[in-house]
């Protein structure tokens, strides 16, 4: 028997040796998100980017810092408990390469035809766009947050003394520290879901510039307060709220009204992608 | 095995497949054909499931592709646009893929090797030529250790070598009881390559068939005479469905209509002396042209502007007459 075996796997060299009990799992469809992820080269740099905005920028706003300027700089940091505020200096530039990562590791299985081969892999295709949203939301939000520490402790020496300081224990800085690394994860999410939505890697990437840049210029050609009472709630703003110390509470959210708020704008950008990836030809 | 039932695909106003319907037998391989914009890469589309279709069905193994549990194990496929993100290593690609189902690692060494990529498995797929693409895209397709294997254009970009070594792999896929679809547009390789045939025509079938009766049955097999008296024996064969031609002069005759044998006997009944009776059989790709020259959508300008209902009686007196003769 055996040798008549070893005979066919000889003759057959097509044949796999493998037992023959694959199944599409969740598990497995998250492993192969998280190798796509890693085997990419963009996936690093864009990375390395945003940690590098981060980073650099806070700590160099921290430094520039001048308690003797009454206007409080570049930043524009005259409150107190600003500190937070100026470890972030760089966040602008940073949602930007998080959003932008977001938009790559989706459009670019459509620009590359990637998206055939994964989708002949794993045909009910939603497993995908769950995956890739929860890879990236779950690796930004670790990699966010301990850029926004690091830069936090970073521009702390600079500070001390100043009206500014805050220190790692002070009331409100952990979440808040926490809360800008669940803005990166969730405005990845959002570039995750344009990216899906839209196909195209710049078509997604101009989307994400006007929704997280954009819109909030168009709020003010609104008439009367009308401009006033949604402002609060668009992504560009309700997004920040989640880690703003200095916030005011008659143009904020709190940062819990804002993280839920945040999140709905991803979850329904993250839906209305599961509708055209799953209804739509790929 | 591959089902399709009255398979129907539109775009907006564009009917792409137009009420397919045919099987795929395992154990051979079945040539998929017809001329561009025929609908074949739509179709394969439809049965893997990229595209969903407008009506009717295609199923892989008695269940819709997107339905199997490890749709990698039941059928792999190569699809002719490139289906691979140039800035992974061709390792990486077959990794990311193997691991949704949970195929092992030593299984994408094994296709690396078995497509002859193993020295170049950890670099980059966009440096890639276009036949390392395809071999690329082949062990892609065997990753699963499929049952059916779907191939567009597998031997687009290949040396002589990688013709040869596709050519092989495919029969060999076969002849362990597999299925394996291919569409080609190389009527040489695909003669030596698949024993079955689909035809299809804008988005219609026109022949479900195998090679030997298809170019048997095109109607273009031949007979060439050379004898002592070419008028005479001309005079003698001459009928209704049969044609003689000949030059001038000349002792050759070409007869198509009658076989070899009752030209031979109409030549001895008249006296007429033989030196030569050779059948030939059409090639290929002489039948394929036959079958479709007539629908060709994107042929040269002048003969696009015939008359598009006679066009319509054409195709379907030849889908009938190959029906009739299954």
């Amino acid at each position: 028997m055996s040798t008549i075996a070893a005979v066919n796997a000889a003759a057959s060299p097509t044949r796999s040796a493998a037992p023959r009990t694959y199944r599409v799992t969740w598990v497995g469809v998250l492993r192969s998100e998280l190798s796509k992820f890693l085997s990419l080269r963009s996936s690093w740099i864009t990375l390395g980017l945003a940690m590098l905005f981060v980073v650099g920028f806070g700590i160099i706003s921290a430094v520039r810092y001048n308690p003797a300027d009454p206007t409080g700089g570049h930043f524009g940091a005259t409150a107190p408990n600003s500190a937070v505020a100026i470890a972030l200096g760089g966040q602008n530039f940073a949602q930007l390469a998080v959003g932008v990562l977001g938009v790559l590791f989706m459009a670019g299985e459509y620009s590359t035809g990637m998206i055939r081969s994964t989708l002949t892999a794993v045909p009910k295709r939603l497993p995908v766009l769950w995956s890739k949203a929860g890879i990236l939301a779950i690796v930004v939000f670790v990699v966010g947050t301990v850029a926004v520490v690091v830069a936090f402790l970073g521009g702390q020496s600079s500070l001390t003394d100043t009206k500014l300081a805050l220190s790692l224990s002070s009331s409100g800085v952990p979440a808040a520290l926490l809360g800008a690394g669940g803005y990166f994860a969730l405005v990845a999410v959002i570039g995750v879901a344009l990216g899906a939505l839209i196909r195209s890697t710049a078509g997604s990437i101009a989307a994400l510039v006007t929704v997280l840049m954009l819109l909030p210029v168009l709020t003010d050609i609104l008439p009367g307060n009308l401009g006033n009472d949604v402002s609060p709630y668009l992504p560009s703003n309700a997004g920040p709220a989640m880690f703003d110390l200095t916030r005011d509470s008659a143009t904020t959210l709190s940062p819990g009204a804002g993280a839920a708020v945040f999140a709905g704008w991803a979850l329904l950008a993250l839906g209305a992608a599961a509708y055209r990836l799953k209804r739509t030809d790929a | 095995m591959i089902e399709i039932r009255q398979l129907v695909k539109r775009y907006g106003a564009k009917t792409a497949v137009d009420g397919l319907d045919f099987t795929v037998e395992s154990g051979v391989v079945t040539g998929f054909l017809g001329p561009n914009g025929a609908g074949k890469s739509t179709t394969m589309r439809l049965i893997v499931g990229l595209d969903a279709p407008t009506s009717g069905s295609a199923t892989v193994n008695g269940a819709r592709y997107v339905e199997h549990r490890a749709p990698l194990q039941e059928m792999g496929t190569l699809l002719e646009a490139k289906s691979v993100h140039p800035g992974r290593s061709a390792y990486a690609h077959l990794r990311a893929l193997s691991l949704t189902c949970g195929i092992p690692g030593r299984r994408v060494d094994e296709v690396l090797d078995l497509a002859g990529l193993s020295e170049v498995a950890h670099k980059r797929v966009g440096g890639f030529s276009l036949g390392m693409g395809q071999r690329l895209g082949v062990a892609t397709a065997l990753l699963g250790d499929p049952e059916v294997i779907m191939l567009d254009e597998p031997v687009n970009g290949l040396d002589p070598e990688g013709v040869v070594w596709i050519r092989n792999l495919l029969t060999g896929l076969a002849a362990e009881g597999r299925t394996v679809l291919i569409s080609s547009h190389l009527m040489g390789e695909m003669a030596l390559t698949a024993k079955n045939l689909i035809i299809i025509g804008r988005g219609k079938l026109l022949a479900d068939t195998t090679v030997a009766r298809f170019t048997a049955e095109s109607g273009l097999e031949k007979v060439t005479v050379v004898c002592s008296d070419p008028a005479t024996l001309r005079a003698a064969l001459l009928g209704p469905d049969v044609s003689v031609t000949g030059e001038q002069g000349s002792e050759r005759l070409e007869v198509t209509g009658l076989p070899a044998r009752a030209i031979g006997i109409a030549a001895a009944e008249q006296g007429v002396a033989v030196y030569e009776l050779t059948p030939q059989t059409p090639s290929l790709e002489e039948a394929f042209m036959a079958l479709t020259e007539e629908l060709v959508e994107y042929h040269g300008a002048g003969r696009a502007e015939r008359n598009e209902s006679a066009e319509h009686a054409e195709q379907t007196d030849h889908a009938e007459a190959i029906g009739r003769t299954k």
